[in-house]
């Protein structure tokens, strides 16, 4: 043998450029296959039936009240003239409702997901940026100015803020008993914290710092009178404001209200009658569009969702037929890679 | 065309308008009454395309007119002119990714020209008037020094030479190909003091024929040798000289993926524009229905409401185009041209090329073909120099009918006879043969150069001589007669001498040398001998020498000849004939008058040379032997074993060239022949297609039988340009079909062009087939040009072949690791990631589409613009290139040893339909997976164990998260070769996915103004449900995969040993 480097243009003798690297080379052979596919099974089966199991023992109470029949406590709320309307529904429990309760309100046909929808708000705002405030982005628009006067917070989807309240009553020997929410903590964690952000007080006053805007059109309250008894929900850190304003993916849709956690009810809600009182406010049926409050409680895996169970389910199984089948027709065939060592 | 006019005239004359009048030394002639120093170009050579100043307009333009990237750009404009969901930097940086990957290849391609270019243009050379200089300052009228082993820094007329006959010699091998030294005359008359020359040359203005040039003209990139030094002065300078003016760039060669990715390409863009309508039309019918054109919620602004609708409509179309233009990958043409550019260093660094001998390995040419290496079914060879060595061995030969073995000695003790004299005399006398002057202080230098041919003596070391000829033939013909005694030594001032067998020395006057041209296949010299009389000697094939003897003498040699023909010798008649003092008057003025003519010399010479040579009488033939190529057999029974046709085109006779295809294997024992020659022409009485037809048809019945067919160059052109008559297509076509039903086609007496047509014809055949060209001469050139793949050996015969190739190797061997392993290779590498690209871009883009159905048909992304920027630059494109260079499905030793292996990728096996109907499905099956997957998901959107709900963001990057795991773990299964950098590559991106989406979700950026995606990512992590649904999603996508890749036959290198 010569020894390299007696040649000078001779290529480099190396792993890479001879294209010899050392190399792992798998081969999904059905020794491989089988097993896998039996293990994958068998643990996608576990999981789905950990998964089903909890979803069955989720209890979720659902009352729509968008009021279209005419039987509907509601019905008299719907019409589009009617201000200030308040309608009650009924519903009656056989037994305890574990807690925590989650309380929210869904809407259907309700495209949040709207692209012109979604970009008509200003971040720089909501962060408190109040050089915004006088001067909102035009993605605002048409809720960027009304009657002159810069809109805050401006936007569609702050316009479109859902303003119906609930009030849920326990009947206690006749008596109606208020059931409390719990409106902290429904927000994500970091839009509260982080993200959106009050203007600072001008001289001591948080309403002082909106001088010179308006607020939304079809708001009843200006951003500072979301919850004056509050300061740290009040303004753009006001929890449904918030919970609003995380725009929904699908045009069917459920946000958080609000969670019965205190006192009496930390156990969950008692069997018993309820009545949920409404104060009807969002207009739906003008697009068609129906309103429901779900009571629901949770999981480590969220809210009810029969969908993730059965999945893992049939895919479990599926895989466990297959490797079934595999192993017949391996053992029947003995394609040559089978008895590879 | 301009007929040359060169006209040396002292004085002044009048100036022509096609022509140029040259001052040399600057220094006006006596009779010119005005000296106007006349304007040409300086001698710098460029080469390169652009300089710093034009480059970035002049690249951008170019790039900008690929289809491709105007599309790109035109897209990025609509983003930025029209309301659009997505903002112009999705579509603008990665089209500025693009751009500049493509511009920085070709600034560093141009900068290496640049290089190239400076190395010549500053090469120091020596200016009689001004001294040491750089080349690119030469003006035209220098006067420029030139020594030995230099080459000329630009076309020269010679005025002085160091040697004393004032003629000097170049090769010029690096500018046609032609490795013999030429010898060139100085001007005559000139004075000795150049200094003080005075004098005027008219030229004709610059053009291109290299072979049109005068007497003494020197052109650029000659080589002067075995001349001290020369004076010439400067005549045509930079980008006029011949050279330069011969340069043209190589038509561009595509590659059949390049068409395939087209045609993929439009049907994307269909589904495209599809998509777009159906969703455009979609919008507008939803929106007609009760309550959804404008609910309260969402109310139009007042433009929008100004708006015509059609116009309206119209940007719709566009927005959605723009939404969903990613399906056509932006980044997939430079990933294409990255692999092929990258992957082309593989032959460059593969050191089984390297051939220790010329100490070289292969060249790559054009990166742009490296995959056809995979896909070839036709491959023409050229025979001398690349199936056989070139190198040539004097076997044998016949006087008079007897035939002499190379071993027996002739010179036995009674001496020669007169005809065995006269023969060895005629190999002596007839050749162009220069002997390498070796003085004995020059002995050294002579052993360490072996230089163009040049053969140092092999025995004796008195006789340590070297031989220089254009062919080496000959000069396997003057040692071949020096073994028999005969010793050519040399030629000075017109004289030959030889040193006959008794050691004394015969001189001989060179009087005319009658030049070897292809069409007349022989050549001739006359002499004059001591005792005055004058003799011609012509040697040449038998073919040009039999006709033009008397025949009873040709009875004797035939024979010989066609039993040498048989055995693979190349063979060469010898004849000779005594001129009559009259007859030479006649045959010199004939000569003189056609050497000197300024119109169709050659065409005057030619008829001269046809009236000398003319009844002539037959000494004897030679034998000389041309040996095979290394391996040559083998290797082209591994091209036939992988379904290639290999054709043989050679300019040489036919039974040397079938002996060669016997030895070659390329004709097995049992391969019927079927031959249609001038001479079965003459037997079927000028029926031949009739005839052929008949021998085909019938023999085509018996199924079994493997075919050989031979043609010549003559009947070839009968078929090619047949007489204007109805059949003349129909004779193509048959004799195609004839030819593809062979498995080995042989046509001798090919003449360049010819080679060019064949591979024409067959490349424009019905399937258009893939063909390949390989040779080592210039005379391959034009069929290497013409086809698909033109591969150059790096021979003996000069390197115009390799300098016109796409891929230039040292040796026939090298044909088949180049085909079967580099192309088998580059084709799977390629069209993996071909189809591995349209089909990542289809299961990005159909989410978004179905997307569309959920969001009132609005334009809605459904990723964040981020994750659609990076998707195809950061998180996919690595290790698909990883793949597309290191992949080896099928290991190389083993691809090497089952050339079968080949016709598995043959006719574009994984670009056709068939196969991307399958990624198309592939990517349709998981983008619908994707969507639907995360959809039931949703209806329930408290995914948290808090309550809290996820919106549309926490959606896309739920679809987005699967998406990029699923794309890059389904390379990872189709991954059966996974180096450190595979690994290295795949788990890198998607921990970069991952690091990036938290990255990226954990600051507010203070540049964007909306901060969509913050701790979207990390919320999604803490969601159980999320993890579960990404974990069933990526295997469900997986799965159908998994299982093909068990029921398919095992292919892995493992699989094929065990098969074995």
């Amino acid at each position: 043998m010569k020894s390299e480097g007696e040649f000078v243009n001779q290529p480099d003798n190396t792993a890479f450029t001879q294209q010899r690297l050392p190399a792992w080379q798998p081969m999904l052979s059905a020794g491989i296959v089988i097993p896998l596919f039996t293990l994958i099974g068998l643990a996608f089966i576990g999981i789905g039936v950990a998964l089903f199991i909890t979803s069955q023992n989720i209890k979720v109470q659902e009352l729509d009240y968008t009021g279209t029949a005419t039987s509907s406590p509601c019905f008299q709320c719907s019409g589009l003239s009617i201000q200030n309307c308040t309608c009650e529904r009924n519903f009656s429990l056989s037994e305890l409702f574990e807690g925590p309760v989650f309380f929210y309100y869904g809407l259907s046909n309700y495209y949040q997901n709207y692209r012109q929808y979604g970009v008509s708000k200003d971040d720089y705002q909501l962060s408190g940026d109040t050089t915004y405030f006088l001067k909102p982005q035009s993605y605002c628009s048409p809720y960027q100015y009304s009657n002159n006067k810069p809109i805050v917070p401006c936007g569609s989807i702050a316009n479109s803020m859902f303003n119906d309240t609930f009030r849920l009553y326990l009947l206690v020997n006749g008596s109606r008993k208020q059931v409390p929410f719990d409106g902290k903590g429904i927000a994500w964690w970091t839009d509260y914290n982080i993200k959106y952000r009050n203007p600072s007080p001008v001289n001591g006053s948080f309403a002082a710092a909106f001088d010179g805007t308006t607020k939304p059109v079809n708001w009843q309250k200006s951003a500072y009178e979301l919850d004056p008894t509050d300061q740290a929900n009040n303004g753009f850190l006001n929890q449904d404001f918030l919970v609003w304003m995380r725009r929904a993916a699908l045009p069917n849709f459920r946000k958080l209200y609000g969670r019965i956690t205190g006192g009496d009810y930390s156990q969950g809600l008692p069997a018993g009658n309820y009545t949920l009182q409404i104060s009807y406010n969002y207009p739906v049926l003008s697009f068609g569009g129906t309103k429901k409050v779900v009571f629901s409680n949770v999981s480590w895996m969220g809210g009810k969702n029969q969908f993730l169970g059965i999945a893992y389910l049939v895919i479990g199984s599926l895989c466990v037929v297959m490797a079934i089948v595999m192993l017949i027709v391996y053992a029947k065939y003995k394609f040559p890679d089978n008895d590879d060592a | 065309m301009l007929r040359r006019r060169l006209n040396l005239l002292f004085g002044g004359d009048e100036k022509r308008v096609d022509s140029r009048t040259i001052y040399v030394g600057h220094r006006p002639g006596p009779a010119t009454e005005a000296f106007i120093p006349p304007k040409f170009c300086d001698n710098r050579i460029v080469s390169s395309k652009y300089t710093v100043w034009n480059f970035l307009p002049k690249n951008l333009f170019e790039q900008f007119r690929r289809i491709a990237n105007f599309y790109f750009l035109i897209i990025f404009l609509v983003q930025v002119i029209v309301d659009t969901p997505t903002s112009p930097v999705t579509s603008g940086l990665p089209l500025f990714f693009v751009i500049t990957v493509t511009a920085i290849k070709q600034g560093y391609e141009d900068w290496l020209r640049h290089k190239a270019d400076n190395e010549v243009n500053k090469y120091p050379v020596i200016v009689l008037e001004d001294g040491r200089k750089e080349s690119e300052k030469i003006k035209v009228g220098d006067i420029v020094e030139v020594m030995e082993d230099e080459t000329f820094p630009c076309d020269l007329i010679l005025l002085q030479s160091s040697r004393d006959d004032d003629t000097c010699f170049v090769t010029t091998a690096s500018l046609d190909g032609e490795s013999n030294h030429k010898t060139h005359y100085t001007v005559p008359d000139t004075e000795k003091d150049l200094q003080s020359l005075s004098a005027t040359i008219e030229c004709e203005q610059p053009q291109p024929d290299l072979y049109k040039y005068v007497l003494s003209l020197r052109l650029v990139w000659a080589t002067l040798k075995n001349t001290k030094k020369i004076y010439g002065v400067a005549v045509y300078t930079g980008m006029e000289t011949k050279m330069a003016l011969n340069y043209q760039g190589k038509s561009q060669k595509r590659s059949a993926v390049e068409k395939s990715i087209n045609a993929f390409l439009l049907v994307y863009l269909c589904i495209l524009i599809s998509k777009a309508v159906v969703c455009t039309t979609l919008k507008y019918v939803w929106q007609s229905q009760f309550g959804q054109d404008e609910p309260w919620y969402n109310q139009k602004t007042q433009k929008e409401k100004d708006t015509y609708v059609y116009l309206k409509m119209f940007t719709d179309f566009l927005s959605f185009m723009v939404l969903f233009n990613f399906i056509i990958p932006v980044s997939m043409y430079v990933t294409v041209e990255m692999q092929k550019f990258l992957g082309s260093f593989f032959i460059t660094w593969d050191k089984d090329f390297f051939d220790p001998e010329i100490q070289e390995g292969a060249l790559v040419n054009t990166s742009d073909l490296n995959e056809e290496l995979g896909q070839v079914e036709y491959v023409f060879t050229d025979k001398t120099g690349t199936l056989t060595q070139n190198n040539m061995e004097f076997i044998e030969c016949c006087i008079d009918g007897f035939q002499y073995k190379n071993t027996d000695s002739m010179s036995e003790l009674d001496g020669f006879c007169e005809k065995e004299e006269l023969f060895l005399r005629a190999l002596c006398l007839c050749h162009t043969v220069q002997v390498k002057e070796a003085g004995p202080d020059e002995i050294d230098e002579i052993d360490g150069v072996q230089v163009d041919g040049l053969a140092a003596g092999l025995s004796q070391p008195d006789e340590e001589r070297g031989f220089i000829a254009s062919s080496p033939d000959e000069v396997a013909l003057v040692k071949g007669a020096m073994k028999h005694g005969f010793t050519f030594l040399g030629l000075e001032n017109k004289t030959m001498k030889i040193r006959n067998w008794q050691n004394d020395t015969e001189i001989y006057e060179l009087l005319h040398v009658l030049n070897f041209d292809p069409v007349r296949r022989r050549m001739s010299v006359i002499v004059r001998n001591k005792s005055g009389e004058t003799l011609l000697f012509c040697k040449g094939a038998d073919s040009s020498i039999f006709p033009r003897v008397r025949p009873e003498e040709v009875d004797r040699i035939r024979m010989h000849v066609e039993r040498n023909a048989t055995d693979g010798y190349r063979t060469l008649c010898v004849a000779y004939k005594q001129l009559s003092p009259e007859e030479y008057a006649v045959a010199d003025a004939g000569l003189r008058d056609a050497r000197l003519a300024l119109q169709d010399r050659e065409e005057k010479l030619m008829v001269v040379y046809n009236q000398v040579e003319t009844e002539m009488s037959l000494i004897g033939a030679t034998a000389v032997e041309d040996r095979l190529q290394e391996e040559a057999a083998e290797t082209m029974e591994a091209l036939q074993g992988a379904g290639m046709k290999v054709w043989v085109l050679t300019g040489d006779k036919m039974e040397t060239a079938k002996s060669t295809c016997y030895a070659c294997r390329l004709f097995q024992r049992g391969t019927e022949l079927l031959e249609l020659t001038v001479r079965t022409l003459e037997d079927g009485g000028r029926k031949p297609f009739n005839l052929v037809v008949c021998v085909s048809l019938r023999s085509w019945s018996n199924s079994n039988q493997e075919y050989g067919f031979i043609i010549d160059g003559a009947t070839l052109s009968l078929v090619m340009n047949p007489s204007p008559d109805a059949n003349s297509s129909r004779y193509k076509n048959l004799f195609l079909q004839i030819c593809q039903n062979c498995t080995a086609v042989l046509c001798c007496r090919m003449a360049p062009l010819q080679k060019a047509q064949i591979v024409k014809l067959v490349k424009n055949s019905k399937g258009s087939p893939i063909t390949l060209s390989i040779g080592d001469g210039a005379n391959d050139v034009s069929m290497i040009l013409e086809a698909h793949v033109g591969i150059g050996i790096k021979g003996k015969e000069g390197r115009q072949a390799v300098r016109n190739s796409d891929y230039a190797i040292p040796k026939l061997k090298h044909l088949k690791k180049l085909l079967l392993a580099h192309g088998h290779l580059y084709y799977v590498r390629i069209a993996h990631l071909v189809q591995y690209f349209f089909y990542k871009n289809l299961c990005f883009i159909l989410p978004q589409f179905l997307y569309q159905f959920f969001c009132g048909y609005s334009q809605q992304p459904l990723y964040d613009a981020a994750y659609l920027t990076m998707y195809n630059i950061c998180f996919t494109s690595m290790p698909i290139l990883a793949y597309s260079l290191l992949e080896q499905h099928i290991a190389i030793e083993i691809l090497l040893d089952n050339a079968t292996l080949y016709r598995e990728i043959a006719k574009n096996a994984m670009l056709r339909w068939g196969p991307f109907l399958y990624w198309t499905v592939l990517g349709i099956y998981q983008g619908l997976l994707f969507f639907f997957g995360v959809r039931y998901l949703f209806s329930n959107p408290a995914l948290q164990d808090n309550g809290q709900v996820f919106g549309n963001w926490s959606y896309g990057t739920i679809v987005f998260t699967v998406l990029v795991f699923t794309v890059t773990l389904k390379l990872a299964l189709d991954t059966r070769h996974w180096t450190w950098i595979n690994h290295f590559v795949i788990w890198g991106s998607l921990a970069f996915y991952v690091f990036f989406s938290f990255f990226w979700g954990g600051i507010i950026w203070p540049f964007l103004r909306q901060q969509r995606l913050y701790f979207v990512f990390a919320n999604m992590l803490s969601s159980v449900s999320a993890w579960l649904v990404i974990i069933l999603l990526i295997l469900l996508s997986l799965l159908p995969d998994i299982l093909l890749v068990v029921l398919r036959k095992p292919r892995g290198p493992h699989a094929r040993k065990v098969l074995l």
